[in-house]
């Protein structure tokens, strides 16, 4: 993500340091990683400092500060899908691709991210992989959605 | 759009609109909010266009995609008007029958209506399904006729009414009194009394005052608030410009998750709607009032659901909660006073100002009044959002508007009020919820996650569930909170493994009690509360994990292990196809058996295993019965035989 992108983010918040956490999801959402370089030039543009940017970009559970895979996959662990059965979905995506919660594999293929509520109860349990939800999941169905990725 | 200077250019707007529809003019409303559009309400949209424009009906017909409509488990929805006759779980290929029977033909579709699970009865209309029929929808109730996206479909059902009144006819300090009178209490969990809130803010020194909308949502299995934002936004915002004329604020946030894409969207079109109509911005309706309004999305963290921290956050720090000593409504985001309420609680202001106080006070129980939205989740057989009167037993919630525990389980417990409340046996279901009564047995309203749990679910794990979830969350700042959490999590994942010991429980408890004394924000005062209402009422399930290392409802994977009966088995071959593990071991006529060192207690086995059969156990407590003999494996009789 090149200066000038940031700069425009940026403008675009009006340049004020209240506007951090808003400037930081619109980077997270474009480019899905905040690197280093964008957070210094955050920081000289809306005159914060860079340790407090480390500490919301730590703090908020949207900002990823390393790289994400190709498919972002997210486990519902709310508990509606947990009562549900949600572990078992789980513990089927970590035993398939090797990775667990917040990891990236080494083929940058897929990232795996549990998250707290989808708000698709009726649909439990819930799989989310590049934003399209995959409902009613079992070990089964899992193990069948996440080859049609690869 | 026309900018809209006065009360009586409001009116002449609202006629202009009325006047230009027909209510006897065909029309579909689909619900496109976010679980239906989850399965599929987008496409169903699109084919159903097609459809009437491929049979020449595109000036005839309106198609409208709604909010959610509240029945989640039957999406996607849509209703038939003006017959309103309604159908569930409709794919894009019914769209040609739909578009030339139901709508053309002025048929009934018979088989896409609803069938009453208990009588197999088919019904037609929405009032009389049971799921909707014992609901009171006051605050919802319009989600599932308008357009989110259209200004004047909130206009035509008597939107910004009670703006108007409000502005035109009422002073600040005569809606204060309302507000007071009808004492409206939060709904984001609390249950504080919003009219309180507001004159504290009101009597406070400042020039500068600010409402807030607390849209972060963050109770895993509650979405109320997420499907008013996305199908009602006006509500919303109408019900805020009103407290803000009442406190003499000129600025609003509305901080919403931003896990809610569509929330955001639509909250963003109907801002800028009112702005361009003069609902927003300055001298509102003629009145001299100014007010404007920002939306701030939140980038995911469970505490930033408490007020001060919420406050910080718009600050555009990390969002730690602060001592309130003195109150947010005096001294919140920069320092100044600060009117923050949940969703509901402001979609519920523009009800009661149109139509009173006395009127609100007539629904719900004597301390708790109105109706409150619950999302009625988990175990039950009609997933979905509720809207029922304060007051209804929780019985009649899970039972008559639910439809009780699918598959003919046993209920065995209710929890409600999200992370920090409690889990509710089945000896209290006769409880009226109420912000009191909850709070009183345990648990709490908190924002209205109803997670419905039957037979199978362990409360020790759901214990165990929370406090993780909690610990996850905990912002750090409290030791008993940050620490404590930490060891309660640890204990009680060694008790669902089977590794508890004797004394956990009294440690538990007194861990509990010190987060409950010791933390500064509602986070950790009530976090212990998962635990603590699931050993006041299912004691005995602790004691089995620990004493026995026996999950006595069969859900703790290192406490229980699956096992084939050989008596019952007929060698069919699916669970060993199934099996995931390659754990399962047989052949055609083959007696199956589990290896008890592949297994990874995925479950499959069990459930693939056909109801007629039921060869796969899950046992517990007790050991693995060893495999029968090579010879006897050999299914030789034909009693055997598929």
């Amino acid at each position: 993500m090149d200066n000038d992108r940031i700069d425009q983010i940026i403008d675009k918040h009006q340049s004020e340091a209240s506007s951090l956490i808003q400037v930081l999801l619109a980077i997270q959402s474009e480019n899905h990683w905040l690197p280093k370089e964008a957070l210094k030039r955050i920081s000289e543009k809306l005159q914060v400092p860079l340790t407090r940017i480390q500490h919301v970009a730590t703090f908020y559970k949207a900002f990823s500060l390393v790289p994400k895979g190709q498919h972002e996959i997210h486990i519902c662990m709310g508990t509606a899908c947990h009562v549900r059965g949600a572990t078992r979905v789980l513990d089927t995506v970590q035993d398939l691709t090797g990775i667990k919660p917040g990891e990236t594999d080494l083929d940058f293929k897929f990232s795996l991210e549990t998250v707290n509520c989808l708000g698709c109860c009726a649909l439990g349990p819930v799989m989310e992989i590049d934003g399209k939800t995959h409902g009613k999941m079992a070990p089964g169905e899992t193990a069948d959605v996440l080859k049609s990725y690869e | 759009m026309p900018r809209i200077n006065s009360s009586s250019e409001l009116e002449k707007l609202r006629q202009g609109i009325l006047a230009n529809r027909d209510p006897q003019k065909p029309c579909i409303t689909l619900c496109a909010g976010s679980a239906c559009h989850a399965t599929g309400s987008g496409d169903v949209a699109a084919s159903i266009e097609a459809e009437i424009e491929k049979q020449g009906l595109s000036a005839a017909v309106d198609v409208r995609k709604t909010g959610c409509h509240g029945f989640c488990e039957r999406g996607p929805i849509i209703v038939n008007h003006p017959e309103e006759s309604c159908y569930f779980q409709i794919k894009p290929e019914d769209a040609p029958e739909i578009v030339s029977q139901a709508v053309k033909d002025k048929k009934v579709i018979e088989r896409l209506l609803y069938t009453d699970p208990n009588t197999n009865e088919k019904i037609i209309y929405e009032s009389e399904i049971p799921f909707y029929k014992n609901q009171e929808r006051l605050v919802f109730g319009s989600n599932g006729s308008i357009d989110p996206k259209s200004i004047d479909d909130y206009l035509a059902i008597g939107g910004y009414s009670g703006l108007e009144k409000a502005l035109s006819r009422m002073a600040p300090e005569q809606i204060l009194e309302e507000i007071k009178k009808s004492n409206l209490r939060g709904r984001g969990g609390g249950g504080f009394p919003a009219g309180r809130k507001w004159e504290e803010s009101r009597n406070a020194s400042g020039n500068e005052k600010y409402v807030i909308v607390n849209a972060d949502e963050g109770d895993p299995g509650a979405y109320m608030d997420r499907s008013l934002l996305e199908g009602n936004p006006h509500s919303v915002l109408e019900g805020l410009m009103i407290g803000a004329y009442a406190i003499g604020s000129h600025k609003g946030y509305i901080y919403v998750r931003q896990e809610y894409p569509l929330a955001v969207a639509n909250l963003a079109i109907a801002i800028k709607q009112a702005e361009e109509y003069g609902f927003l911005g300055e001298n509102i309706l003629g009145s001299g009032f100014d007010f404007k309004i920002s939306v701030h999305k939140g980038a995911g963290a469970f505490v930033c659901g408490e007020s001060s921290a919420l406050m910080t956050a718009l600050e555009g720090r990390a969002g730690e909660p602060r001592p309130k000593y003195i109150h947010t409504a005096v001294k919140g985001v920069w320092d100044n006073p600060s009117v923050l309420n949940n969703v509901e609680t402001w979609a519920n202001v523009p009800l009661i100002i149109n139509k009173g106080a006395d009127w609100f006070t007539q629904i719900g129980t004597e301390k708790s009044k109105g109706t409150k939205i619950f999302s009625l989740v988990g175990k039950i057989t009609n997933t979905g959002l509720v809207e029922v009167p304060m007051g209804m037993t929780l019985r009649d919630i899970i039972y008559k508007i639910g439809g009780g525990i699918p598959r003919g389980k046993k209920f065995k417990a209710v929890q409600t009020g999200g992370p920090s409340g409690g889990c509710i046996p089945e000896n209290l279901l006769d409880l009226e919820v109420g912000f009191d009564e909850l709070t009183k047995a345990g648990s709490m309203m908190g924002s209205g996650g109803m997670i419905v749990m039957d037979e199978d679910t362990c409360m020790v794990d759901v214990a165990r569930y929370f406090i993780d979830f909690l610990t996850d969350e905990s912002c750090g700042k409290c030791v008993p909170c940050r620490e404590g959490l930490r060891q309660m999590l640890k204990i009680l994942t060694n008790i669902t493994e089977g590794k508890g010991n004797e004394g956990d429980i009294a440690l538990l408890e007194e861990l509990s009690e010190v987060a409950k004394e010791a933390s500064l924000c509602a986070l950790g005062t009530s976090a212990p509360n998962p635990f603590l209402s699931t050993v006041r009422y299912f004691r005995d399930e602790y004691e089995a994990h620990i004493n026995e290392k026996r999950c006595p409802a069969l859900s703790c994977k290192e406490l229980i292990a699956y096992y084939i009966d050989p008596d019952k088995c007929q060698a069919c071959m699916i669970c060993a196809r199934k099996c995931p593990a390659d754990a399962v071991d047989g052949g055609k006529k083959k007696i199956h058996i589990i290896d008890q060192e592949k297994c990874t207690k995925c479950g499959t086995c069990f459930e693939v295993c056909p109801s007629r059969f039921s060869a796969v156990q899950k046992i517990s407590g007790e050991p693995v019965p060893s495999p029968i003999s090579e010879e006897k494996r050999i299914i030789t009789g034909k009693s055997k035989e598929k």
